[in-house]
């Protein structure tokens, strides 16, 4: 009784439901599309009065605990807040920020937490750096910590590391004495030059290669728990956070196809009405439709302790079908702009943009479907 | 009236014990996965006792009143033997018309009479409901019936043509929506509302073959048959209305029906223990990534539906567009199915090329069947086709096609 009831649990608390409506209301108002577009070719990526302003509201808060400083609602209350910044494409640190902390929340140390923490609660940011290569699945960790003295001297380089450029902390994982660790490593032991930023497919986005070889950080900064735990946990909770954003930016972009689609006339009638264009954008509202199921869903059995295999699956689930469903959404939104939509004019490139990105973000539908299938089958 | 949760929570276990007793057994013949698919009298025998058995053990209509074969008890009770059914997977309670269309009408509009007359034959499952709506030419557009009838003295005059008529060759009467005045101004005020008997010189119901090779609907043909008047309910011209109003029964005991199990729900759990023990390229089916893959995907997809009617309920996570879960329940639903046993046959392997019938097919040829049947729930009720018009305009406001 209880496992069913879990497997489909959605709730939403009043705190969330009204984190809800103002998160909407401030991406809606702080992000609309000409603001969007502005920052596609400026270097940081983002306003730092609305980052401000966020950091204000108490949205990097919302995961990290009283002590220091948040307000403890939980990590499901970011789901919410992610989904909005998808929806209205307002591109922020959030979700660097918010997941790097999730990396102490669950692993670090009290000093550590005390230390980093309460600076994140006010807008300080940080950001993790896990990946090496293309390969989402690959659990080995190149980049190397040599231990001298009461100091680790690093060897090696991370991809895709979002916001790297602006980022005060590193949360990243390192290779200790042949055991997988995470490290924190603040921007200061960084090599001049060490980032170099990415040109990415989603130009509302910020990632960077970061080379960490000649950074020494003191082994005190080693997180205390267990990587592979906190690791599991860390990707689950960016897949979720990335899967809400996602679900946003379909919804928007279902809206733009909507729009188009009761305003444009070929052969004297609006297109909308050809069952052709009609069908498939119901096959889009369905999809997205139930990837905000499994955002909320997952939001509901998502917990502070380490993830049960509900929350995994939930998780991946989650991202699976918000993936998939932003795909499709942003595929067709071009097709049924027409030759509008070839142009970089026309706002569904940056949907299709952004889907490709999202895919591939903390592995894309079939690697966590993949993993997904030995929890279900056998 | 009225219900507590301990009330209920008793209730329950003792409606689990008796199903522990009394669910029947597998009965050595396949049974109808829906009631749409009472194909056969040893079929219709099996349910009928089965359902007679069920009621008067107190577990069908608990709600409707007590003089009628009813408990008398808060719609909530029901609900739980619904809940209880679909647990311990009985048969269905097959007299579904009757139960969740008819009787709830006649409960609502009916007189004394009506209600004495009917009421305890539908939970008895002794008379059995047809409903006579869909014609020929028209599918399910109800506004261009064309059956009439005419009235002539105590009687009215019945012609015309019925179809898609669920057990019409079994049933004691139906419900039927025919032309009383073809002249009305605007044609849904020209339709009136009978319950009609069915055996009546004129009525001819002739069993439809499905494509399943068996059968379970009829066409239904009147020919200058004459019904009594006092059949009419709802009065002359208020057809339409009438009709309606049956369909809100659909959603259960608490929406006035008197409960029961009208399908017996195929998941895709069952369907992954049906395939389990096959082999692929001689090594356990169940291995192959592939299959694996294939597999979660209609997971995913099964779980988005049940979670969809969670999320439902909760108003600020459906402000996008707000009718759009409700809408397109019945879409997904049935698409959902359509492709899961589908999937199951193609698993079968060498297998699925057997059918009902033969000694070796697997569980009887459960599959086989869930399939070609599913068609029903993607064509009937408004095709798959025309639901996504409805979505699309209603919910996403494009034009009309």
């Amino acid at each position: 009784m209880t496992a069913d009831t879990d497997r489909m649990l959605i709730s939403l608390s009043e705190e969330q439901a009204m984190l809800l409506d103002s998160a909407r209301e401030f991406c809606r108002n702080r992000s609309d599309i000409t603001s969007v577009r502005a920052l596609l070719d400026s270097d940081a990526g983002f306003y730092r009065e609305v980052w401000q302003e966020l950091v204000s509201l108490g949205w990097m808060g919302v995961a990290i605990g009283e002590a220091h400083g948040g307000s403890g609602l939980g990590i499901g209350s970011a789901v919410p807040i992610a989904e909005c910044m998808g929806r209205a494409l307002l591109s922020t640190p959030f979700f660097s920020a918010t997941i790097a902390a999730q990396a102490l929340v669950r692993g670090g140390s009290e000093q550590q937490q005390d230390r980093v923490l309460p600076g994140i609660v006010e807008g300080k940011i940080a950001t993790v750096a896990l990946l090496e290569s293309e390969d989402w699945g690959d659990e080995s960790v190149a980049l190397t910590a040599t231990v001298v003295g009461d100091e680790l001297q690093l060897t090696g380089a991370k991809i895709h590391v979002a916001d790297a450029a602006v980022a005060d902390w590193f949360v990243a994982s390192v290779s200790v004495e042949g055991a997988a660790r995470l490290l924190l490593i603040h921007a200061d032991a960084l090599a001049p030059a060490a980032i170099s930023a990415q040109v990415l497919i989603d130009e509302t986005k910020r990632s960077a290669r970061v080379d960490f070889t000649g950074a020494r950080v003191p082994v005190a900064n080693l997180l205390p728990g267990d990587f592979d735990l906190v690791i599991r946990d860390l990707r689950l909770i960016a897949a979720l956070l990335h899967a809400a954003e996602a679900t946003g930016s379909a919804f928007a972009c279902l809206d733009t196809t909507v729009e188009y689609l009761t305003t444009r006339k070929q052969f004297g009638r609006l297109i909308g009405s050809y069952q052709a264009l009609k069908h498939p954008t119901v096959e889009v509202l369905c999809a997205v439709e139930d990837a905000r199921s499994f955002i909320y869903h997952a939001a509901s059995v998502i917990g502070e302790g380490p993830l049960e295999q509900e929350a995994e699956i939930a998780c991946r689930m989650a991202k699976a079908q918000a993936s998939e469903a932003l795909k499709f959404a942003g595929d067709r939104a071009i097709q049924f702009h027409g030759a509008m939509g070839f142009t970089y004019e026309c706002d569904a490139q940056l949907y299709i943009r952004r889907a490709q990105w999202l895919q591939q973000a903390f592995g894309d539908a079939y690697h966590h479907r993949k993993r997904l299938a030995p929890l279900l089958l056998d | 009236m009225g219900a507590s949760q301990t009330e209920l929570a008793s209730f329950r276990k003792e409606v689990s014990a008796w199903l522990d007793e009394n669910n029947p057994g597998d009965p050595g013949f396949l049974l109808p996965q829906t009631f749409m698919e009472v194909g056969s009298e040893q079929q219709l025998d099996f349910l009928r006792e089965w359902q007679y058995r069920l009621w008067s053990a107190g577990y069908l209509g608990v709600h409707w009143p007590q003089e009628y074969g009813g408990r008398g008890m808060d719609p909530a009770f029901q609900t739980v033997v619904d809940r209880e059914l679909r647990r311990h997977r009985t048969p269905i309670t097959f007299n579904v018309i009757g139960l969740g269309w008819a009787g709830p009408l006649i409960l609502d509009i009916g007189d004394e009479e009506d209600k004495a007359r009917y009421i305890k034959g539908i939970l008895s499952g002794e008379d059995i409901w047809c409903q006579g709506f869909s014609e020929p030419d028209y599918g399910s557009d109800l506004g261009s019936v064309q059956t009439r009838a005419v009235r002539d003295g105590d009687d009215y005059v019945v012609n015309g043509t019925k179809i898609w008529t669920t057990m019409g060759n079994y049933a004691r009467y139906m419900i039927l929506l025919a032309r009383t005045n073809p002249d009305a101004e605007r044609r849904y005020d020209g339709l009136s509302f009978f319950l009609s008997p069915m055996q009546v010189e004129g009525i001819e119901a002739r069993p439809i073959r499905k494509m399943t090779g068996e059968y379970g609907f009829t066409e239904t043909f009147f020919t200058d048959a004459r019904i009594p008047a006092s059949c009419l309910i709802g009065g002359e011209g208020r057809g339409w209305r009438v009709a309606m109003q049956t369909l809100q029964y659909e959603r259960g005991a608490a929406a006035g029906a008197a409960g029961g199990l009208a399908w017996v729900q195929v998941n895709i759990a069952d369907m992954i223990e049906a395939v389990r023990p096959l082999q692929r390229d001689g090594q356990p089916l169940l291995e192959d990534p592939v299959v694996r893959d294939r597999l979660v995907q209609l997971m995913i997809q099964e779980r988005a539906i049940g979670l969809a009617e969670r999320r439902g309920a909760i108003q600020p996570l459906n402000s996008d567009y707000p009718m759009s879960l409700p809408l397109s329940h019945k879409l997904r639903l049935s698409e959902y199915q359509r492709r899961m046993r589908q999937y199951a046959m193609e698993l079968l392997g060498a297998q699925g090329g057997l059918y009902v019938g033969d000694e070796e097919v697997v569980a009887g040829g459960f599959w086989q069947r869930a399939y070609f049947n599913n068609f029903a729930t993607t064509i009937g009720g408004g095709t798959s086709q025309i639901q996504a018009n409805i979505i699309g305009e209603q919910v996403l406001g494009l034009p009309k096609s």
